[in-house]
């Protein structure tokens, strides 16, 4: 079966070879057949997270060279590193992108020991120079500017002021989104709040809706969230009758009526580079960090909940972070009243990574 | 073995009546397994797919390759320690299902009796059976207590033994994001890692951890001890007649207990083998469904200790060559717990087969245990 993939991956190669004159992508002149194996944690279909490197993948497929496995419900137990194994020995995978945050370590670490012929990917910025095999890697896309986006177009289409956000677990990636949206809609309306509840689980559809219900019995009238699979979060604020920002993927299909905009990945760009540099047998990069600067994000197109308003400053807002605007600007306080950032801070600076609080707007807590 | 009502003597002696039994024992689950094959290749068709594909990539994903069998064996051995969980109890005549907790708990144990000693430096030679016995005591008390609770107190055991599991994961989710969780897992809240030089090793020239060998150990260990000894023979008694084993005087209170403690350590043991030889902590990764996995091992195997080994390396050849079916034929990971579905329900259907087949059955008929 092996051979029976790399020749399929030949005869593609020697097709784009031919094709190459009309081809705009570098990689068209693959030498070697790339086998990419992408691993997921939940359904590709899951309007979430999982759907969004899913997404990427697809577009990947239709690279000359290029041949996708996939595999998704890999729980982050030793079940990964078998299934990555299985790719490299049964597939012949010779990039292995592993999607989730849990597969890493000791997973991603130990299988890329392993094997030092194969490239290891994994989306969470996790991969450190001293320790880690030189053949893994990381990447990842500091998605709050997008919800700062999400924040902005929120802050117009409220009018009660309040934004309800459900976050999965008070992890600093959780808190920074979370902060994002309010710094957002504070910088176009500055009586807007963010109310918060934690499920404490990434996935928990029950609790979810639960906390969605709460928010909107409370009075926020935008719904947005950090959990795996947004997709029970937007469907409860669209029958209940409230907008609603999506998260990870594109949930507009859900939320036909009250739909403004959603934080979304843009992973096809990461993975175009991985393909380009493995087709032209040249390294490839240990670390990407991303964000609007760089191509790595995109809001989801602005639904019927967006007033022309919230289209307006949410594009602006778009081109002012493509630009390099910072989101936190100091002074600010954390909700309790501690001086939590003094300047103002670059979008990728590390200490960001740390967060752990909710700043002065938010209504919540994380303890 | 065959005196659950009546004591052997009174019976009339035929050829091989065991063997018979055995035999039964084993063509009765293979014609379920290759029916559920027939019903489950009837699905394929209908989604326009191939049979013939499919299972012969079962064959390459979990036998078809050295590293195919490792992956196999390598996935089959929590589930061989799971299912003894379920089938030791299941002797006694208990529906024990909560496995799943005892292996949280005794994963997290494990991990957490680790951190003062790995810290003071103790060796590991020491550490690691520490490690070891304490995932199983605490497996063995936690699983006690549901066999205690059915007993004095007349509380149904499988409802029991599964809101215990709840609470087991919710004593590991407590400790783990709080008081004992390393404050360098940020993003996945961990206890402290117990280091490689206090990992368990695999066994020599392959891949898979010891756990299997300890499965296997275990599954000769307890079939001995539920098939050679008295305190087998009183179990499965206790099994078959609960009042008759207690106007024989057995202590049956006793044994409830300690087959539930037994189940409990084997499962608590398994969380031992995640933590020391697959995942150097613990974490939320420990829930992963090999507690429920062996409820059906344990069912396909009905229950013999021994049978449990077999079967729970055909259910990891099933998850290990789940993965290839997924990625080849580009069906969803469902498929495979599909055709699990399929195997588990004419198995049930099969347990009405027992006695009824004329060929299968020797002069008496009649009692089981």
């Amino acid at each position: 079966m092996t051979s029976m993939l790399s020749r399929r991956s030949l005869l593609k190669a020697g097709a784009a070879g031919l094709a190459a004159s009309a081809l705009p992508l570098g990689f068209a002149r693959a030498q070697t057949p790339i086998v990419l194996g992408a691993v997921y944690v939940g359904p590709r279909d899951d309007f979430g997270w999982n759907q969004a490197h899913a997404v990427a993948m697809d577009i990947l497929k239709q690279v000359p060279g290029v041949t996708v496995i996939e595999e998704e419900k890999v729980p982050e137990t030793d079940a990964v590193a078998q299934s990555m194994e299985s790719m490299i020995n049964l597939d012949g995978a010779n990039l292995v992108l592993a999607t989730s945050f849990g597969y890493y370590n000791p997973f991603v670490v130990e299988t890329a020991k392993k094997y030092p012929n194969v490239q290891f990917r994994h989306a969470a910025p996790l991969w450190n120079e001293a320790t880690d095999p030189k053949n893994a890697g990381s990447y990842f896309c500091y998605l709050n500017q997008a919800h700062y986006v999400n924040g902005v177009a929120a802050g117009l289409s409220t009018t009660s002021n309040k934004i309800g956000f459900v976050a999965a677990k008070p992890i600093p990636s959780v808190l920074s989104n979370i902060n994002s949206v309010l710094l957002g809609a504070r910088s176009v309306n500055p009586a807007a709040t963010v109310q918060v509840i934690f499920t404490g689980e990434w996935s928990m559809p029950v609790r979810e809706a639960e906390a969605a219900n709460a928010l909107i019995d409370a009075g926020c009238d935008v719904i947005t969230c950090h959990v795996d699979g947004p997709k029970v979060v937007v469907e409860t604020a669209e029958t209940r009758g409230v907008k609603s920002c999506g998260h990870n993927a594109s949930q507009a299909p859900l939320a036909p009526k009250g739909f403004i905009t959603g934080a979304e990945y843009k992973w096809e760009t990461i993975y175009k580079i991985y393909a380009d540099a493995l087709a032209k047998g040249e390294a490839l990069p240990n670390f990407i960090a991303g964000g609007y600067h760089n191509d790595m994000l995109r809001n989801s197109a602005f639904g019927a909940g967006a007033s022309p308003e919230a289209v307006k400053a949410g594009e602006a807002a778009i081109e002012a972070l493509k630009a390099g605007k910072p989101i936190y600007v100091g002074p600010l306080k954390d909700n309790t009243g501690k001086l939590v950032i003094e300047g103002s801070m670059d979008n990728y600076d590390p200490v960001l990574d740390g967060m752990n609080y909710l700043l002065e707007g938010v209504v919540g807590s994380i303890t | 073995m065959t005196a659950v009502v009546s004591p052997p003597a009174a019976r009339p002696i035929s050829l091989g009546p065991r063997t018979m039994r055995a035999l039964e024992a084993l063509v009765i689950p293979l014609g379920a397994l290759i029916a559920s094959a027939l019903l489950f290749s009837v699905f394929l068709i209908l989604l326009g797919k191939s049979p013939a594909t499919f299972f012969s990539l079962i064959w390459t994903g979990g036998f078809g390759s050295s590293f195919s069998i490792q992956n196999t064996l390598q996935r089959s051995a929590p589930l061989i320690l799971t299912g003894l969980a379920f089938a030791i109890p299941a002797r006694i005549g208990l529906t024990l299902i909560g496995a799943e907790g005892a292996l949280v708990l005794g994963g997290f144990t494990a991990a957490a009796v680790a951190i003062p000693l790995v810290t003071g430096g103790i060796a590991p030679v020491v550490t690691l059976p520490l490690m070891a016995l304490s995932a199983m005591a605490v497996g063995a008390v936690w699983i006690g207590l549901a066999g205690w609770l059915r007993h004095y107190r007349g509380v149904n055991e499988t409802i029991s033994s599964l809101l215990l599991s709840y609470i087991a994961v919710a004593i590991m989710n407590f400790f783990v994001e709080g008081l004992l969780r390393d404050p360098a897992s940020a993003n996945k809240p961990s206890t402290m890692p117990i280091g490689d030089a206090y990992r368990v090793g695999s066994m020599p020239g392959t891949s898979v951890h010891w756990g299997l060998a300890a499965g296997l150990v275990l599954a000769v260990a307890l079939w001995i001890l539920m098939t050679r000894t008295t305190f087998g023979f009183a179990a499965r008694m206790t099994g078959g007649n609960v009042r008759a084993a207690k106007a024989q005087g057995l202590p049956v209170g006793f044994l409830v207990v300690a087959c539930c403690a037994i189940a409990g350590a084997c499962a608590g043991l398994a969380g031992f083998y995640e933590v020391a030889a697959v995942h150097g902590q613990a974490n939320a990764s420990l829930v992963a469904g090999y507690g429920f996995t062996g409820i059906l091992v344990a069912f396909l195997a009905r229950q013999n200790p021994l049978a449990v080994v077999p079967v729970a390396i055909m259910f990891g050849a099933l998850a290990a060559s789940g993965g290839l079916i997924q990625r080849r034929m580009g069906m969803p990971d469902a498929t495979v717990l599909v055709l699990q579905g399929i195997i588990f329900v004419v198995l049930l259907v099969s347990e009405t087969f027992y006695g009824r087949i004329p060929f299968l059955q020797a002069r008496t008929t009649g009692d089981r245990t």
